[in-house]
């Protein structure tokens, strides 16, 4: 395999056999493309009409006619002639693109027609893509020039400095949790701060406990927003229902959600990768139409409100509480400030997270978390030496589930408000994001990761239906430069002679 | 100790053994040759219960252990160390050790890491190494090693010279030998390595083709002319 790679003499294909391949993609392209994309419903007065966009099926069909034949001549050894159509490419695309939007609005006008598609994103999503070629042309070049040792070199090199933040991290660590705790009394911390403090939390918090599942045990989850969407609609019925606090349902929820992640397990003990992936994938969306379509118990798409928020101790965060209830200004006679709330639920979920952390850090050093690790290995070796797959990997999904389900209620009682809507695949996206682009297993690097993707596109906020497509981009980045995350590195469980090597280190 | 006795297994449709008999008795080494795709490696997976038997019975101390889990199986005493090692590359020596003693009782852990160390003393010196970052031959020890921390009676190994230099080998074998001796652990070895194996035997079988062909002692076998043509003077 690997000396064919390197050999492009090997797999020369001759021009015609290249326009067959590349054709054939086409016209799969085209046949897709004439009904879904070619003719469109809209409403008009008196009922629908069809519009035509033969225009963008052609673009289409030719866009893939060309991506094919990129593909084909990355494979057989030829990146330049790549780098050489894509960078222009993608270079005039974004031309058009940022003139159309930024130039007096009749140039623009102009300009746009050039581009191939009637919708800004689907552009947008071509020039990344030309771009992605670009970028793996110009690998593949820099791969030819340098030998394989140094490919591994690199490799190396990035192990080693995950390994030198994984050890800033004892420091890091603690400095970071600091800064978490003196910063609702920063001055800088308004409101709207401390709202994306705690929805950075959240996301840390969910990061953490779907790291168990894939970052340790490697079960790919794709549907680990269905845990969370269990926990806060078991919060938030039993509140309504039972008329329960949120402390005393908090452990229920967290029960039900790793129930449910028992039960999800169950029939994908024999599953792995895609397979497993697929899957998840669809459980999440299973239970998202289950809460979607129970209206009498879920109240469906119109979602469940007035669910209670938490009280500190018993004491609510009110202004003016009922007859006999003290309030939480009132009891510690301070004066009353909506802000104390969210400082509160900061506090709350920050609390959360680092139980989750605290957990996790122990769990690994337990048995159960090397078996995670070698089952994710070797599942035939970890049979051959007694391990039991099947509890092994049901106890993974049981905890990964149980720490969404805490986390579900956390933000059922912070929004007061759910819907099925909060509970959508591309929320199980964003979390094993986090987790990825962290680096598998490294607790340190989903937070480093939840700052970058949630924190900051908080920050960008008008740049809304691009910040996917940023995310994907850097995904896809992440995952030619760096294939195991950031900071994958993983420490020893146990060590014989402790973390400084043995006295004469025969190394 | 071990009584295979008719055993047939299959991969969907093709039938990978078709009626196997084996005995292994307390104490002995014993021997299993055969070419390539002859089912060796299958009989061994058959007894851990991985694929399953479709037919036949296997016994274990006089229970019946065919139709038992897997994991269960191990923790009668029956410990394998697999074809191609299957080490875990991303833990480190000592970490692959403990996965050995999964199934045995943690108060032992120390003293069988003295005696697996004691066994291999390279190990010991490559405790906070990566098993992936192993020579092929150190790769090797540190499977039947981690084979031996779940205190087996009965040890199962498939083909512990495959792919190491001559040297190794024989280091390789005499450590079984140090194993069935000392260790007083029954040794069923599966080899295409035919003549240190069958030097090292009590008794051998030759299997081909998911039968067994042939039996008989280790001495005999090494002087049997078909063998010899087959396993031993350049058959492959
Ligand atoms: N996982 C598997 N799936 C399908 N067929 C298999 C599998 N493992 C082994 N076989 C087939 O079973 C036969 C016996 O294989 P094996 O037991 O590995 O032989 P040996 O160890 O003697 O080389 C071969 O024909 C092989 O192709
Ligand atoms: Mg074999």
């Amino acid at each position: 395999m690997a000396a064919e790679r390197h050999d492009p003499a090997a797999r020369r294909m001759d021009t015609g056999a290249m326009v067959k391949e590349a054709g054939a993609t086409a016209i799969v392209v085209f046949a897709l493309a004439f009904a879904l994309v070619g003719l469109k419903t809209q409403d008009v007065p008196g009922g629908l009409a069809i519009i035509t966009r033969f225009d963008d099926v052609f673009a289409a069909t030719a866009i893939a006619f060309v991506g094919r034949m990129a593909i084909i001549l990355l494979r057989v050894g030829r990146p330049r002639l790549v780098l050489a159509t894509a960078l222009p490419f993608a270079g005039i695309l974004m031309f058009l693109l940022l003139s159309s939007r930024f130039l007096d609005p009749e140039t623009g006008e102009k300009l746009a027609r050039f581009l191939p598609f009637d919708s800004v994103v689907v552009n947008w999503v071509t020039t990344l893509i030309a771009l992605g070629f670009a970028g793996r042309a110009a690998l593949a070049i820099r791969h030819a020039a340098e030998s394989l040792e140094s490919l591994e070199e690199r490799e190396k090199t990035m192990d080693r400095v995950g390994a030198q933040v994984q050890r800033a991290a004892r420091y890091l660590g603690p400095a970071l949790l600091l800064l978490a705790i003196v910063f609702p009394f920063m001055p800088i911390a308004d409101r709207w701060l401390l709202d994306i403090g705690i929805l950075v939390i959240t996301y840390i918090m969910l990061g953490w406990g779907l790291n168990i599942v894939v970052g340790l045990a490697g079960l790919l989850d794709l549907g680990y927003v269905a845990f969370y969407a269990v926990g806060a609609y078991s919060y938030a019925l039993l509140a309504l229902y039972f008329d329960l606090g949120f402390w005393t349902c908090l452990p229920f929820a967290g029960i039900m959600a790793a129930f449910a992640g028992i039960i999800l397990g169950f029939p994908v003990l024999r599953l792995r990768g895609d397979y497993l992936a697929i899957v998840t994938l669809g459980f999440g969306e299973m239970v998202r139409i289950i809460l979607l379509n129970w209206y009498k118990f879920t109240k469906g798409p119109d979602g469940l409100s007035g669910i209670p928020r938490p009280t500190f101790f018993g004491l609510p965060f009110k202004r003016s509480a009922p007859e006999g209830v003290e309030t939480f200004h009132s009891f510690f006679e301070l004066t009353y400030s909506p802000i104390d709330r969210i400082i509160f639920l900061y506090y709350l979920i920050l609390i959360m997270a680092l139980a989750t952390n605290l957990f996790t850090l122990r769990i690994r050093k337990l048995p159960i978390s090397r078996a995670w690790e070698a089952l994710r290995e070797d599942e035939i070796a970890c049979r051959s030496l007694g391990l039991n797959p099947r509890n092994t990997k049901l106890t993974a999904f049981a905890i990964g589930a149980m720490f969404a389900g805490f986390s579900g209620s956390f933000f059922a009682t912070r929004q007061g408000f759910i819907s099925p809507e909060s509970f959508t695949f591309i929320e199980s996206a964003v979390i094993l994001s986090i987790v990825v682009l962290g680096g598998m297993g490294s607790q340190i690097g989903v937070v480093l990761a939840a700052v970058l993707l949630i924190g900051l596109p908080e920050f960008f906020r008008e740049l809304q239906q691009y910040r996917m497509l940023a995310f994907g981009a850097a995904m896809v980045f992440i995952m030619i430069w760096r294939p195991s995350g950031l900071l994958a590195h993983r420490e020893p469980t146990i060590r014989l002679w402790g973390r400084d090597g043995p006295a004469e280190a025969p190394k | 100790m071990l009584s295979v006795s008719g055993i047939h297994t299959s991969y969907g449709n093709i039938e990978a053994l078709r009626g196997v008999d084996v005995e292994v008795a307390e104490g002995e080494i014993v021997t299993l040759i055969g070419a390539n795709g002859a089912g060796k490696s299958t009989l061994l997976m058959t007894i851990c219960g991985n694929p399953r038997a479709t037919d036949g019975r296997i016994t274990f101390d006089g229970n019946d252990i065919t139709h038992m889990n897997t994991h269960e199986i191990i923790r009668s005493g029956i410990a394998q160390a697999p074809e191609g090692r299957r080490i875990f590359p991303r833990m480190t020596v000592m970490e692959n050790l403990q996965m050995g003693a999964t199934a045995s009782d943690p108060q032992y852990f120390d003293e069988d890491v003295e005696k697996v160390f004691s066994l291999f003393p390279i190990l010991k010196e490559r405790t906070e190494q990566r098993g992936g970052t192993l020579s092929g031959g150190e790769q090797q020890m540190l499977a039947i090693a981690r084979a031996m921390m779940s205190r087996p009676r009965l040890l199962l190994l498939d083909e512990p010279s495959l792919g190491l230099a001559p040297m190794v080998v024989k280091r390789i074998f005499e450590v079984i030998k140090e194993i069935n001796k000392r260790e007083n652990v029954t040794v069923f070895l599966v080899e295409q390595n035919a003549f240190h194996a069958l030097k090292l035997a009590n008794r051998g079988y030759v299997m081909i083709n998911g039968r067994i062909a042939l039996t008989g002692s280790g001495r005999e076998l090494l002087a049997n002319p078909e063998v010899r043509a087959a396993y031993l003077e350049g058959g492959h």
